[in-house]
């Protein structure tokens, strides 16, 4: 099917328009004619590349009543999403080939994005011994990004041995950063909020202490490195020292610690308890800084599902995550453009690009060029509405921003030329499926 | 809106004073009396009571306070109240005629739970009723032993009750439409 | 006095205003308890639950004879041996109350935040009074030491005043420690300095933001002669997580020894929220001895615990 896309704005800020065909980009220019086309006026709409993040939690197989790779892929679809990675701790866990190859082709056959399985760094994520990473880098589903994420590989031998061990796969490993030890029960950031609040605490301290670690042993190792969800300013502050010490250290944050202060947990509401924790407002400017100046290098969601019972309870037994798909670009917009820290290159950049490089991810280094896949999004900035469970699309409803005004709505995607998302609304599942 | 005065700072002084002479005959004397005021007002007017009655006869000026507070009926839906302190007199009520003293008398609940209140307390010989204003309107069979004014109402009025130690002067007043008879 | 009190959850909801009206109400309650007939019908009618998730027989007893003494109908939900224990949620089992019909749930709960996370809930309408929640707070236990104090300190005369000025040091867990939490917001309110006595290890991370001065050293403390000395129970979990070494340290470091309570102000009062390990944190002698308050905080919790139940559960519908 061929869509000709007509008044567009650009990453550059340049108009255009744009016909794709056969799932590549066609044309490029202004005034362009394509016969029997399906027409998209994007007048007045940013375009950006399709959006890929690095971390997602797709909950398949094992957790379905959270999510599914469904529905996590049209809530990722509803946010601009052509990509996503999944986590691997599922059940059982992404430690096999087979596990992974199962992930990856559940994402093909439903179309809406590319879903690029995580695979574990150790067995059932334990913390004991290296997975089959070899296996999972040359399966079909061609793991690049290896994380243990909701565990932290705390153990300095086998974080060495595995940093080392990825270099042979052009792998990077993901680390969640978290000392085990110094947050056991720990609930939200440690603090004054957390004093008052008699909340354990999660101290900024063991986030660091395994970003210093873990930098130096990169360094050694010659290997790349990625930091999970970067949450604090000494945090960045470490990263930016090892960056220029020359580590190939990366840094992804999520767009709810770009917003969101500790300061929401005096309610005891569980939708803002998550892991790492929502930190102070001084963490939250240091984040912003960092993602400008290019210390931290991607927006990354961590989309965690959960069903109604886990936050519908007291803090201490609540799970922690929050959903955030359809939700990234409008925060992203609201703290990051609208504050005038970053431009929509620059959000290309960060929430496009970078990531699909960090985990090659084929496809989006030249995005909007001729002959190169067609993963796009439209994005209309101008709009504001307030943010409802009416606006997320996966299965479940834990998101921080619900009776929030947010800026901005995504009104069209394009995933490798095929519409999954049409005049703000989803495309239904066989649509989709068929093409 | 109409105010009118209709006790004033003399007018209140000598209806205390008869009713503490009315006190005295209907008791026979000073002997085994215990005034209970009902806060505020009626605690203020109970002290005064008693101070002339101990000028008539030393020794028969006994008196206390009896909040009623919990013992009311209508706690619910109303604004919440502060309860006042109980202060029973040491020789406490058994056996005594106690004089229950308030600044108004209207439906009669206060009073109710006046009794309720005074049954938790211990067993008086005898309860009798001192107000200084009747304003009608019972909702409930409860008359006044010794009254300084009866003053038939509308309900739409409102009947004010001044005293010097809180408010600054003596005075009953009516605010309302109405003007109402005086009957004595 | 303000209006009466919709949820007692945290004692930083109270004015100062708001604190004394209790305290005074607590006043009238306390006499009640010396009458022949020792209750009031005031309400009469009214259901409260005690939702006791976890353990706790003498703050539950104190709330069921508080409520009774005011002629109200207690059920009470405890947790060994219910649905609770079984693993039934806060939620089903607050609309299972609810679906019975209450005025009013006495809560404590293991989690901080519990009771205001019912409270803020749609699982119930009723008001919710925090028996005590985690680590956060357990107002009516601040209340009623508050209570003791000026009892204590102004007897017949208290009625009306706060704790200016007076000085209260309390030493122990601190961070573990709901009732230091408590006690220290209400006595902030009410005019009192508060000192904190601990190890580092069991101080707050946060507790130089809080108005208090703080030391680890117990010795000083006493030597300044407060005028109330609160020590806090220690739990021996505590030694397994590295917060002191052991038992035998914590004693000779913290603990209220007979030659420490030898050195104590005459008139200071020695104080416990209960329940105590003799020999640990406070030794038998300065327990048992005239300047302990500890049965009088017993005693007051019943007359607090009536006067908060009255203010929850009277005032205008909203």
């Amino acid at each position: 099917m061929t869509i000709l896309l007509t008044g567009a704005t650009l990453p550059d800020g340049s108009r255009s328009d744009l016909v794709i065909a056969d799932g590549v980009i066609a044309e490029i220019g202004t005034g362009l004619r394509a016969e029997s086309a399906q027409r998209i006026d994007a007048d007045g709409l940013q375009a950006l590349p399709g959006l890929v993040d690095l971390h997602t939690h797709l909950r398949e197989p094992g957790f379905e009543q959270s999510e599914t790779v469904l529905t996590g892929s049209r809530a990722a679809a509803a946010g601009g999403y052509t990509a996503v990675h999944a986590m691997a701790n599922t059940s059982p866990v992404q430690d096999t080939a087979g596990v992974v190859e199962q992930v990856a082709s559940l994402g093909e056959q439903h179309g809406y994005v590319t879903v690029r399985p995580v695979g574990a760094v150790t067995v059932g994520l334990a913390g004991e011994r290296l997975s089959e990473i070899g296996a999972m880098a040359q399966s079909r589903a061609g793991v690049r990004v290896f994380s243990d994420d909701g565990h932290c590989v705390h153990d300095a031998l086998l974080m060495r041995r595995a940093l080392e061990y990825v270099t042979g796969f052009d792998g990077v490993v993901a680390q969640h950063a978290q000392e085990p030890r110094l947050t056991e029960g720990a609930q939200m950031n440690e603090g004054e909020v957390s004093s008052e609040l008699g909340l354990a605490g999660w101290p900024a301290v063991a986030e660091e202490a395994i970003i210093a670690r873990d930098v130096l042993l990169a360094e050694a190792a010659g290997a790349r490195l990625h930091i999970c969800h970067l949450s604090t300013a000494g945090s960045a502050e470490l990263v930016r020292w090892a960056k220029a010490r020359g580590v190939r250290v990366t840094a992804e944050v999520t767009p709810h610690h770009l917003l969101l202060t500790e300061e929401l947990a005096r309610s005891y509401d569980a939708r803002y308890k998550v892991n790492p924790p929502l930190r102070r407002d001084e963490d939250v400017q240091a984040l912003r800084e960092a993602l400008a100046d290019g210390t931290i290098d991607a927006v990354a969601t961590d989309h965690a599902p959960h069903p109604p019972e886990s936050k519908e309870c007291s803090w201490q037994e609540a799970s922690f995550g929050m959903v955030g798909l359809e939700s990234a670009l409008s925060i992203v917009q609201q703290t990051m453009v609208d504050t005038g820290l970053l431009g929509w290159a620059d959000v290309a950049r960060v929430m496009s690009r970078t990531p699909a490089e960090i985990g090659r991810v084929p496809g989006y280094a030249e995005p909007f060029t001729v002959g190169n896949p067609a993963h796009l999004t439209l994005y209309d900035p101008s709009v504001r509405r307030t943010f409802g469970t009416g606006d997320l699309r996966g299965m479940s409803a834990n998101s921080p921003y619900l009776g929030r005004e947010l800026p901005g709505r995504v009104i069209a995607t394009l995933h490798g030329g095929v519409a999954t998302v049409l005049e703000g609304a989803l495309r239904d599942p066989d649509e989709v499926a068929r093409g | 809106m109409l105010t009118r005065t209709v006790l004033q700072q003399a007018d209140v002084t000598r209806a205390l004073t008869r009713i503490a002479h009315e006190i005295l005959e209907s008791n026979r004397g000073g002997s085994d009396l215990v005034l209970l005021g009902i806060p505020t007002r009626g605690v203020l007017l109970a002290e005064r009571i008693a101070a002339t009655l101990e000028g008539l006869e030393p020794g028969s000026g006994t008196v206390g306070a009896l909040d009623v507070t919990m013992y009311r009926d209508d706690l619910r839906g109303q604004p919440t109240r502060t309860p006042q302190p109980t202060k029973v007199p040491p020789g406490g009520i058994d056996g005594k005629t106690v004089v229950l003293v308030d600044d108004v008398l209207y439906s009669g609940r206060t009073i109710r739970a006046a009794l309720d209140a005074l049954n938790d307390l211990g067993r008086p010989r005898a309860v009798r009723l001192a107000v200084l204003v009747d304003r009608g309107h019972r909702e409930l069979p409860i008359r006044a032993d010794f009254v300084g004014k009866n003053l038939p109402s509308a309900v739409a009025e409102r009947i004010n009750v001044t005293l010097k130690e809180i408010d600054g002067e003596d005075a009953v007043t009516i605010v309302g439409r109405h003007s109402s008879e005086e009957t004595r | 006095m303000s209006a009466g009190l919709t949820h007692l959850l945290s004692v930083r909801d109270l004015d100062r205003e708001t604190a004394i009206g209790i305290l005074d109400i607590a006043e009238d309650m306390a006499d009640v308890a010396t009458r022949a007939v020792p209750k009031l019908p005031t309400l009469r009618g009214r259901t409260v639950a005690n939702l006791f998730f976890e353990d706790s027989t003498r703050t539950r007893l104190s709330f069921e004879a508080a409520a009774k003494r005011l002629s109200a109908d207690v059920i009470t939900f405890s947790a060994k041996g219910s649905s609770v224990s079984k693993g039934e949620s806060l939620k089903d089992t607050a609309q299972t109350i609810a679906a019975m019909g209450v005025d009013a749930v006495v809560i404590r709960h293991s989690a901080s935040g519990a009771a205001r996370v019912l409270a803020d809930s749609n699982w119930i309408d009723a008001a919710v009074v925090n028996a005590g929640d985690g680590t956060h707070e357990h107002p009516t236990q601040g209340l009623l030491d508050v209570f003791t104090m000026r009892r204590r300190l102004h007897g017949a005369g208290s009625r009306g005043r706060d704790l200016d000025g007076v000085r209260v040091t309390i030493v122990g867990d601190i961070l573990h420690s709901r009732v230091a939490r408590s006690n220290v917001w209400l006595l902030r309110t009410l005019g009192a300095h508060v000192h904190l006595v601990a190890p580092r290890t069991l101080m707050p991370s946060g507790v130089d933001a809080w108005p208090v001065t703080t030391s680890s050293d117990l010795d000083a403390a006493i030597a300044d002669a407060p005028d109330v000395l609160m020590m806090l129970r220690i739990q021996s979990e505590r030694m397994h997580a590295a917060f002191f070494p052991h038992e035998r340290e914590y004693t000779r470091q913290w603990g209220l020894s007979d030659a420490r309570f030898a050195r104590l102000g005459a008139d200071t009062m020695v104080m416990h929220p209960g329940p105590m390990n003799r020999g640990l944190e406070i030794s038998a002698m300065a327990a048992d001895s005239d300047a302990s308050v500890i049965l009088d905080q017993v005693t007051s919790g019943v007359s607090i615990r009536m006067a908060v139940l009255y203010l929850v559960l009277s005032g205008g519908d909203e």
